[in-house]
């Protein structure tokens, strides 16, 4: 591939592999997703290719391997185009039948359709499961179109449309468009990302860094995850952008190492983009030079704090520093660096797209645009769900999520990562942006929605935060790491049985400690589920407490350890 | 492999890098992944190939959960401790997997046969309780279903 020289050459690129595009050509898509490679999508996509070669059907139909659409739950997910007849739950043994029935005769099969629970009907078309129906997928969307390693395939549908019309901007005027699009960081502090871009754009020094924290430690939570593996070059495309707005030439995207296959297509990614000229020295013919690496982090949920990810970065240990000065003025390096999410960064090429205007449409008042959740737990539609800011909890859990498994009652979601709370049936109109989960306690984290049902014991799932945090607290200042212990301490004696009287004011009186005095954000949000489940549950503890008895049955209560 | 062949293994991966003593964790991983932990030699010889004090090494080698100090055995058993798995009872397939193999979780076995970790999260959130073992993903484990899944690893 020669390098693109200009805007004009990238046009024309796009030209010739749209043209090159058959439509009436059947093309079967198969999830490559982490959750769909764990139900055996490899051992299908082998199974089509190698009976498209069979029997000869190579001009008439392709196989493609896509990035996670979302619908984790009823993996693997086939979709055949352009008719969108959608499969679910493939197995290896169902693709010589939807060979020689689907592609060879043009039938159905129904077995493999999904049914709407609603209406008990069987579904054909791809956008009418009610999954998909109810939400605004702008972001996740392209993930079921293109093959993530493939460059062609995301020009095909846009790609690096924002980056030309940026170019062609003054980086300002980008910044300005950032702002008035009301866009806020989607890692979970809601930052707005025009301003965080204006300071570092404005702090003093010649060096400076852009980054991508791709390091999604929240367990239940992997869009950050979709989106690299699945879609590598939108967030990409969005550093280059932001880049050029700051006035950055050098860029890190730290990836977790538990996610060999996103480390794998970003890896990918950053040679097409090079190779194309839309990385590297001077960006189609824009005089603009950008570089970008990548890092693996080492298993440190802390690594998701900016300073403890920059000084990772450094090969330092992953110790958080305290913030009096901004990283966007001294960070990476003592250098002005800006840090995003990767949905952050996703969300940039949409917004220099379609402008600022049209998106400053989607959303509430202060939280523009639309999020990604992971929708988990107890739940009947397990997975990626992309809704408009201030969607209700009750909207995206039940007409999304399709409810709780196994006829059970809803107990609590819980919103926000470990250190989000727990919020109950009380709140389900909730609409949820950034305000609004701050108000009832929780926040919006990076995205993960953890559901409950009325078999969880709320103790004792803030007994299990407590000690994932504990285990995760750095240790570097006190109230982080001797509060959570002796929290996980309490909340240890209270679901064995061992509860007394005095124990929740304690815990309540070890939070409001923490809150103030710890030196980041993971100590500071960590006694989050704690009071959060007090506050709404208060009942249960009690209950363990006063009458050594676990309402919902779990805790073993009088055993000792 | 001999304490020779594990360093120039190091020195590979020190060259690699570049000696640029910022990759010092990317440096870590690629020594483990050569070697299979991160030994005493290879600490040193990667605190001298990167002009870093040994104490900063060693602080970074038992920060990250990713590192192991101590030989780890031929399969490493992941189980998901995630929320998701939490909630779909991943605590009983850990304790099934303890009570088989004898072990318990952070530690090898004697025949350097397996080793028992966990991991918070993989993001395979619908196929929980999730186990991972080398480089496959055994979904909707049960404490009794995880019993055949071990004894397929020889």
């Amino acid at each position: 591939m020669a390098k693109l020289k200009s805007v004009g050459e990238l046009d024309a690129l796009r030209k010739t592999i749209t043209g090159k595009k058959d439509p009436k050509k059947t093309v079967i898509t198969v999830c490559n997703g982490t959750g769909c490679q764990a139900f055996g999508s490899k051992n299908i996509l082998a199974a089509f290719q190698e009976a498209i070669k069979k029997q000869k059907l190579e001009s008439k139909v392709a196989v493609k391997p896509i990035g996670c659409p979302g619908f984790c739950e009823r993996g693997t997910l086939v979709t055949i185009k352009p008719k969108d007849i959608f499969y679910q739950r493939v197995r290896p043994k169902d693709v010589p039948e939807i060979l020689t029935e689907t592609i060879g005769k043009g039938n159905i099969v129904e077995r493999l359709l999904y049914t709407d629970r609603a209406t008990n009907q069987k579904v054909t078309d791809e956008s009418d499961v009610p999954f998909y129906k109810r939400q605004m997928r702008l972001i996740i969307g392209n993930n079921g179109l293109i093959d993530p390693t493939v460059i062609e395939d995301y020009l095909a549908v846009g790609g690096y449309a924002a980056l030309a019309k940026a170019l062609k901007m003054t980086p300002e005027k980008i910044i300005d468009e950032v702002k008035k699009s009301g866009l806020r960081g989607r890692g979970g502090a809601g930052f707005p990302t025009g301003n965080k871009w204006e300071s570092t754009r404005k702090a003093r020094g010649k060096i400076k860094y852009v980054i991508c924290n791709a390091d999604e430690g929240d367990p239940g939570a992997f869009m950050d995850r979709s989106l690299v593996e699945g879609n590598p070059h939108s967030v990409l495309e969005g550093m280059i952008i932001g880049a050029y707005a700051i006035g950055s030439h050098e860029g890190y995207i730290y990836i977790r190492n538990e996610y060999p296959l996103a480390v794998r297509n970003m890896t990918i990614a950053l040679e097409q983009a090079k190779a194309h000229g839309l990385l590297g020295r001077n960006i189609l013919g824009s005089g603009f030079n950008f570089n970008v690496q990548i890092k693996r982090g080492g298993g440190a949920f802390v690594c998701g704090e900016s300073t403890a990810l920059m000084a990772s970065l450094e090969g330092k240990v992953g110790e958080p520093r305290a913030k009096y000065i901004h990283t966007s003025e001294q960070g990476l390096w003592g250098r002005p660096s800006n840090l995003n999410n990767v949905e952050t960064w996703a969300n940039v090429p949409l917004i220099i797209n379609k402008g600022a205007a049209w998106y400053s449409k989607i959303g509430t008042k202060n939280s523009k645009g639309t999020k990604i959740f992971a929708l988990v737990g107890n739940i009947v539609n397990t997975g990626l769900v992309e809704v408009p800011m201030g969607t209700t909890l009750r909207e995206i859990v039940y007409d999304i999520g399709g409810g709780i498994p196994k006829g059970r009652k809803f107990k609590a979601v819980q919103t926000g990562g470990p250190s989000g709370g727990m919020i109950p049936e009380s709140l389900l109109d909730l609409p949820v942006d950034f305000d609004e989960l701050t108000k009832a306690g929780s926040m919006m984290g990076s995205g993960g929605m953890i559901v409950m049902d009325e078999k969880t014991c709320m103790v004792d799932m803030a007994r299990y935060y407590t000690t994932f945090l504990e285990g995760e607290s750095c240790g570097k200042c006190l109230p982080c790491r001797e509060g959570l212990r002796q929290m996980r301490y309490i909340l240890d004696g209270i679901t064995e049985g061992r509860g007394k009287k005095g124990d929740i004011e304690l815990l309540e009186e070890l939070s409001a400690m923490m809150v103030d005095a710890s030196l980041c954000q993971l100590g500071q949000s960590a006694p989050n589920p704690v009071m959060s489940s007090i506050r709404h549950f208060r009942d249960e503890y009690e209950a363990h407490i006063k009458d050594k008895k676990c309402p919902a049955g779990v805790c073993k209560m009088g055993r000792s350890k | 492999m001999s304490p020779k062949e594990q360093k120039a293994k190091v020195k590979q991966v020190l060259e690699k890098h570049r000696h640029d003593k910022s990759r010092l964790v990317d440096v870590l991983q690629d020594i483990q992944a050569a070697i299979g932990y991160l030994t005493k030699d290879a600490l040193q010889q990667a605190s001298q190939g990167l002009d870093v004090p040994l104490s900063r090494v060693y602080s970074v080698a038992t920060f990250f959960k990713a590192f192991s100090l101590t030989p780890r055995g031929r399969h490493v058993i992941n189980v998901c401790m995630g929320t998701a798995c939490h909630v779909r009872g991943s605590d009983k397939v850990l304790e099934s997997i303890e009570k088989k193999l004898k072990i318990k979780r952070g530690s090898t076995t004697k025949d350097l046969k397996f080793t028992l970790e966990t991991v918070n999260c993989v993001g395979a959130c619908a196929l929980g309780p999730m186990v991972i073992i080398g480089e496959d993903y055994h979904g909707e484990m049960t404490p009794e279903g995880i019993v055949p899944v071990l004894e397929q690893y020889k």
